[in-house]
C-alpha cells in the first residue's frame, strides 16, 4: 500500500475516531503557551487524547479570536515563539502519533515564504493548515504550494455562508472540513444555536472529507450532541484555559468525549 | 519593495487607476488590496460591495449625499491663501480647510456617505473603529444624524491622549468601548470592531475609517473623500489661474491623502508627497513610516506595505499623532509608491510640532498634529523648491491635540518667568 499523502493522514486519523464509533477529537493548543519549554511535552499529552493535532501559530492581531487566543498568542510571541521555532520544534521531535495541523493567520507563512514552509512542513511532520484570513478567492497561490507538497488546505464554513458558497468550500476543502459553529470569534462561552445541527448536517450532505465543528466548544454534552451531526469537534479556548490553570490537559479531553 | 512592475505595466495600471477601472472585481490595485478577511465576514464585505457600486453609481444617493455635505458638513470648504507661511517658506502655500468640515477633519465626508450607505442597506447599528478620535466623532455625529445606533472601538492609549474627542462621541450619543488589547492604538481598535462584526455581520455595518481593509473599503473610502482634491482643483484654479506645482498630505491609513491626490493623479505637472510619521527616528518601532521601512504583507484584510518583523508578526508603532500611529496603509498608496506616482517621505514628532506652532503663529490656524506632518513635509519641500505653488491638505483642526501639546509645548504661564527675563 502506498503511504498516504500528509493531506490524507488527516482524513484517515478522524476516519479511524468514527469507525471505532467515537467523535473525532481534534484538541487546539497555542504553540509555546503557557510554557515555552513544554511545548513539545503538551502536544504529546494532547496528542494521546486527540486524533488530529491543531497548533495555532501565534500572530500580533489574531482579528478571528476571543480574549483566550489573544492573550496565548501575546504571551508566546513575547516569549520568542515563532513558525520557524514551531517548526524546528516539531522536527526535532519523535513522532506525536496524530497527524498535525497548524492554525496561522496569513502574513507569518507570507513572511516565511510558501515553497520554503511547505518543505519544512514535511520535514517536521506537519500535514496541512488552516488560514482563518485566507478566503478561497486568495487562496490560489498558497492552495497550489499546498497540493505540490500533499498539505492540506482545510477551508472553514460558517452559518451564515450561503448554500452555493457553502458547497464549493466543501468541495475544495483537504484534510477536513472546519464547520464554525457560530457567528462569532472563538472562545465564546455561549449555548450552540439550536440550528447548529441543521446546518451541519448541510455541511456533511456537500462534502466526501470528514467534517470538524469548532468556536466555542467546552462541555462534554456539546460534544455529544454535535457528535451525531459531525465528525469531529475542535477544542481550543477551552483547552488553553485549562493549560493556563496548570491543569493536565489529558482528563479534561478524556471527560469529553465520556 | 519585493513587487516587482515593469514600466509599462506601470504605466497601465496608472491609466487604469485615473479612468476608475481599479480596484478591479476582486478588489486588486496591481498586486495590492483583495479581499483577505476571516470566513464569516465574505458574505457580508461581498454585499457591501454591490451596494457600493449600486448607490454610488445611483444620481439620488449622490444627489442626496450632495446636499447633506453642503448644507449638513459645510462642504466646500474654503482653500485658504496662507500668507504667512508662504512668505516665511518662499513658496505660495494654499490650504485646502477640512479642519472646517463639520467635526473638524475630512473624517466626515466618509462617516457622512457611509453612514447613509448603511441606512440605505437597513444597517440595525453602525461599529467603527478611531485613532485620533477623529473619525470616531464623526461617524457618532453622522449615525446621529441618520438615527443608527452607534459603537466606536478605541484604544485605551489614544482614550487617555485624545480624551476630548471621546467626550465628544459620548454627547452626539456613541457608545464608546475601551480596547485593552494588543498595542491599545489604532490598530487594536481595528482588530476588535472586526472582532464584534464577526459577531453579527448581517445587522451591523462596519464605518471603517481609512483607506484601509479588506475591498470594497479602500475603494469606498477613496470616492467618498475625493471630494477634497475635487474641490480644492477647482478653487486653486479659480484663485491663481493654474494648477499646484505640489499637493502635500499627511499618511496614516491615507484616507486624506487619497482623497486628495487620487483626482489630481491625471495632472502630470502636479508632483505629489505623501508624508508618513517619522516618530522619533527611523529605528523600527519608533516611528509609523509604513512606506518608508515596510514590505507587502497581509493585515486588516488587504495585501499592501506594512510594518512587520522576519516572523510576520506585525510591528508596534509610535507617533506623536494618533491617527498617524498605525503599521499599515491603504493598498492605493502601495501601488502609487511602487509606481513613483507619488513621492513618500516622513516627517519626526518634533518636525510635526515645530510645523504646527508656526502654523499657528502664521496663519492663525491650529492645524491637528497629523496635518502639522503634511506641513512639515510642505516646508521641507519648499526649502528645496522656491518659489513654487503649494496645494497642502490641511486635514483637520487640532482642538483634539490640547492634552499632546500641553505635554510636549510648555504653556506660556509656565514661562512667564523666563519670557520675563527675556524682555
Amino acid at each position: 500500500m502506498s503511504k498516504l499523502l500528509p493531506r490524507e493522514q488527516i482524513t484517515a486519523a478522524l476516519e479511524a475516531a468514527n469507525t471505532n464509533n467515537k467523535v473525532a477529537l481534534v484538541p487546539f493548543i497555542t504553540a509555546g503557551y503557557p510554557d515555552k519549554d513544554a511545548f513539545i511535552s503538551t502536544l504529546k499529552a494532547i496528542a494521546t487524547e486527540g486524533d488530529v493535532v491543531e497548533i495555532g501559530v501565534p500572530f500580533s492581531d489574531p482579528m478571528a479570536d476571543g480574549v483566550t487566543i489573544q492573550r496565548s498568542s501575546h504571551a508566546a510571541i513575547a516569549a520568542g515563539v515563532s513558525l520557524h521555532w514551531i517548526l524546528d520544534e516539531l522536527t526535532a521531535a519523535e513522532d506525536l502519533g496524530a497527524p498535525v495541523v497548524l492554525m496561522s493567520y496569513l502574513n507569518p507563512l507570507l513572511a516565511f515564504g510558501y515553497e520554503a514552509l511547505a518543505k519544512q512542513c514535511i520535514a517536521a511532520g506537519v500535514c496541512g493548515f488552516i488560514v482563518p484570513d485566507l478566503p478561497w478567492e486568495e487562496s490560489a497561490e498558497f492552495r497550489a504550494v499546498m497540493d505540490k507538497y500533499g498539505l492540506a488546505l482545510v477551508q472553514l464554513v460558517t452559518p451564515v455562508t450561503p448554500d452555493d458558497r457553502l458547497e464549493m468550500l466543501c468541495k475544495g476543502s483537504q484534510g477536513f472540513v472546519y464547520a464554525v459553529t457560530i457567528t462569532g470569534i472563538t472562545g465564546g462561552d455561549v449555548a450552540l444555536p439550536p440550528t447548529v445541527t441543521d446546518y451541519l448536517d448541510q455541511v456533511k450532505s456537500h462534502t466526501s472529507v470528514p467534517v470538524c465543528a469548532g468556536f466555542g466548544v467546552r462541555h462534554a454534552s456539546q460534544v455529544e450532541n454535535l457528535g451525531h451531526h459531525a465528525n469531529g469537534v475542535i477544542v481550543g479556548s477551552a483547552l488553553v484555559e485549562q493549560l493556563e490553570a496548570g491543569a493536565d490537559p489529558a482528563p479534561f479531553l478524556r471527560d469529553l468525549r465520556s | 519593495m519585493q513587487v516587482d512592475i515593469t514600466p509599462q505595466q506601470g504605466a497601465e495600471l496608472l491609466a487604469r487607476l485615473i479612468n476608475n477601472e481599479l480596484p478591479d472585481k476582486h478588489g486588486r490595485y496591481g498586486p495590492f488590496g483583495g479581499c483577505y478577511a476571516p470566513e464569516t465576514l465574505v458574505p457580508a464585505l461581498s454585499r457591501l460591495a454591490d451596494n457600493v457600486y449600486r448607490y454610488l453609481a445611483d444620481d439620488d444617493f449622490m444627489a442626496h449625499l450632495d446636499q447633506q455635505l453642503s448644507t449638513w458638513v459645510g462642504r466646500p470648504t474654503a482653500l485658504t491663501h496662507a500668507q504667512g507661511l508662504s512668505k516665511r517658506w518662499g513658496a505660495e502655500v494654499y490650504l485646502k480647510r477640512e479642519d472646517l468640515a463639520h467635526t473638524g477633519a475630512h473624517k466626515i465626508n466618509n462617516a457622512l456617505g457611509q453612514a447613509l450607505l448603511a441606512q440605505e442597506m437597513g444597517a440595525k447599528r453602525v461599529i467603527a473603529e478611531t485613532g485620533a478620535g477623529q473619525h470616531g466623532v464623526a461617524t457618532a455625529a453622522a449615525c446621529a444624524r441618520v438615527g443608527i445606533p452607534c459603537t466606536v472601538y478605541m484604544g485605551a492609549v489614544d482614550i487617555q491622549r485624545q480624551a476630548p474627542n471621546v467626550d465628544r462621541m459620548h454627547q452626539l450619543g456613541a457608545r464608546v468601548v475601551a480596547v485593552e488589547s494588543g498595542d491599545k492604538t489604532l490598530r487594536a481598535a481595528i482588530d476588535e470592531a472586526f472582532r464584534n462584526w464577526v459577531a453579527d455581520p448581517d445587522g451591523s455595518y462596519y464605518l471603517l475609517g481609512s483607506a484601509v481593509g479588506p475591498h470594497p473599503y479602500p475603494y469606498l473610502v477613496q470616492r467618498l473623500q475625493s471630494v477634497i482634491g475635487s474641490e480644492a482643483r477647482s478653487q486653486i484654479l479659480d484663485q491663481t489661474g493654474s494648477l499646484p506645482d505640489v499637493a502635500i498630505a499627511c499618511v496614516g491609513g491615507g484616507s486624506n491623502a487619497i482623497g486628495l491626490f487620487h483626482p489630481l493623479l491625471a495632472d502630470e505637472s502636479i508632483a505629489l508627497l505623501g508624508v508618513e510619521a517619522g516618530g522619533h527616528g527611523p529605528a523600527l518601532g519608533d516611528n509609523s513610516a509604513t512606506l518608508a521601512a515596510g514590505k507587502p504583507g497581509v493585515l486588516h484584510g488587504s495585501y499592501s506595505v506594512l510594518l512587520y518583523d522576519n516572523d510576520g508578526q506585525i510591528q508596534d508603532t509610535h507617533s506623536v499623532s494618533a491617527g498617524l500611529d498605525y503599521p499599515g496603509v491603504g493598498p492605493e498608496h502601495s501601488l502609487l509608491q511602487a509606481l513613483g506616482r507619488v513621492n513618500y517621505v516622513s516627517a519626526t514628532d518634533t518636525d510635526a510640532l515645530n510645523a504646527l506652532q508656526e502654523c499657528c503663529a502664521a496663519e492663525g490656524i491650529l492645524p491637528a498634529l497629523e496635518s502639522a506632518h503634511a506641513l512639515a513635509g510642505a516646508r521641507a519641500w519648499a526649502k528645496d523648491n522656491q518659489g513654487k505653488a503649494i496645494l497642502i491638505g490641511l486635514s483637520g483642526r487640532g482642538d483634539k491635540d490640547m492634552p499632546t501639546l500641553s505635554q510636549h509645548i510648555p504653556s506660556p504661564l509656565g514661562e512667564d518667568k523666563g519670557a520675563r527675563a527675556d524682555d
